[in-house]
Order: structure tokens, then sequence, then C-alpha cells
């Protein structure tokens, strides 16, 4: 399990292989990569809550299926268009608990980590504003009937 | 009683502070009692901390609803709905 919050970059292919590699139960790897989409931004977060809050969301989706080990890595700070902004990978036996936790952990993200992106763009600097599609895509995870059984 | 509150994303710019220690009435038990109480500071406060604006708090780094109580010592935080991923 790794949870990181960083400046740097990261790689995707050294990430997935830190889940896969040395575990021959894993039958199925989900990861998720996110980007920066058009313009420059800034990305603060609130250092301390924002590790714990994402190893909760962790928890609750190891307590929905199975997950065998992840990686979810946010970056902060400043970043351009087509940089890479955040990783979740998930391993598991199977397919569907890989990408129904991956999908998951990234959903709740959005709604529950402490992070808030600055857009630097032709008109000036403004803060994004929160999208009431985000928290649709959260809470629909509290239908029971999306709940693994 | 003191409690350490901290300002993050637009509220931080708005106020030009990204944390201050106060001393709050012990009356003031809860996170909405909290704000009520900033919001009375006028100015910039109360044009961040008025009832209509979306403000999120967490509680010693949890997030927390209006109703969630405080106590001397917490370190409470306020800020915009979460835009990270």
């Amino acid at each position: 399990m790794k949870i990181s919050v960083q400046r740097e970059d990261f790689d995707l292919t050294t990430e997935v292989d830190s889940i896969r590699k040395n575990n021959p139960r894993v039958g199925a790897v989900a990861s998720f990569v996110g980007q920066v989409r058009d313009v420059s931004m800034t990305l603060e977060h609130y250092p301390g809550m924002t590790e714990t809050s994402i190893g909760k969301i962790i928890e609750e989706a190891q307590g929905r299926w199975q997950v065998m080990d992840c990686v979810v890595i946010h970056r902060y700070g400043e970043l351009q268009p087509a940089d890479q902004i955040v990783l979740v990978a998930v391993a598991s036996a199977h397919r569907g608990d890989a990408f129904a936790a991956c999908e998951f952990i990234m959903d709740y993200l959005k709604t529950q980590a402490p992070f808030w992106k600055k857009e630097h763009g032709p008109q000036g600097a403004r803060w994004v504003e929160a999208r009431a599609s985000d928290d649709d895509a959260a809470e629909r995870w509290q239908d029971p009937a999306r709940k693994a059984g | 009683m003191k409690v350490m509150v901290r300002f993050f994303a637009s509220l931080k710019e708005q106020l030009g502070k990204d944390a201050e220690e106060i001393e709050v009435p012990a009356a003031i038990g809860t996170v909405a009692a909290l704000r009520a109480h900033l919001v009375k500071r006028g100015g910039d406060w109360q044009a961040v901390f008025a009832e209509k604006k979306l403000v999120r708090a967490a509680v010693n780094q949890e997030m927390a609803q209006p109703g969630a109580a405080i106590k001397a010592g917490d370190e409470i935080a306020f800020f915009p709905p979460v835009t990270g991923g």
C-alpha cells in the first residue's frame, strides 16, 4: 500500500510493477492516470489531512472489494498541460475487483481529498469550482446495489 | 477557549492569511457557530463566510459537517469544495 503526495512526476510502469511483480496471486491490475487538460495550474493541498483522507478511502475500498495492494499518487504545485496529476493503481486476483476499487478510489478522491486547483488561463488565474457531477459520481457508490457482494 | 483556524485555497487568498489562533467564547461549540462568529468580524470575513457561501470544514484534519463539535485546542480548517483528482 503506497500513498504519496508529491511535487515530482511518477512512472506508471514502475508503480504498477511495485504492486504486481512480486505477488503471483495477483491476476489483475487496474490503473487510472489523470493529466492536466488545456491550461497550466497550481495545486494546493492540506498536508497531513490529505494523506489521512486518502488512507481512509483505500480502507473503505478494501472493505468492499479484494484489494491485494494499491498505489495512490497525487501531485501538487505547478503543473503544465499534459502533465500527470494523479495515479490510482489497484492489484487484485480478478479484474472485477480491480476495476471497481480503482474507480471508487478515484471518485472519492475527487470529493473527499483536500486538493484545490487554480488554473492559469488566458484571462488570468482562477480557482476551479467543484462540479456537482463529481459529487454524483461519489454518491452512486452509496447505492447498496453497487456494493460488492 | 483557544482554537487554531486554518484557511485554504480561495479563502486563504481572500483573508490574506493561512492560519490564526483565535480565542472564542466557550459557548461556541460547533463548526457552524464558529463560522457565524467569524462572519461577525465583518469585511472580508463576512464576504468569505456569509451563509450562502459554499464553505467546507475539517476538524482535526477530518471532514466535518456544520454540526460537528469543537473544543479548546482543536484545529479547524475552512476551505472551498475540493477539486483534486
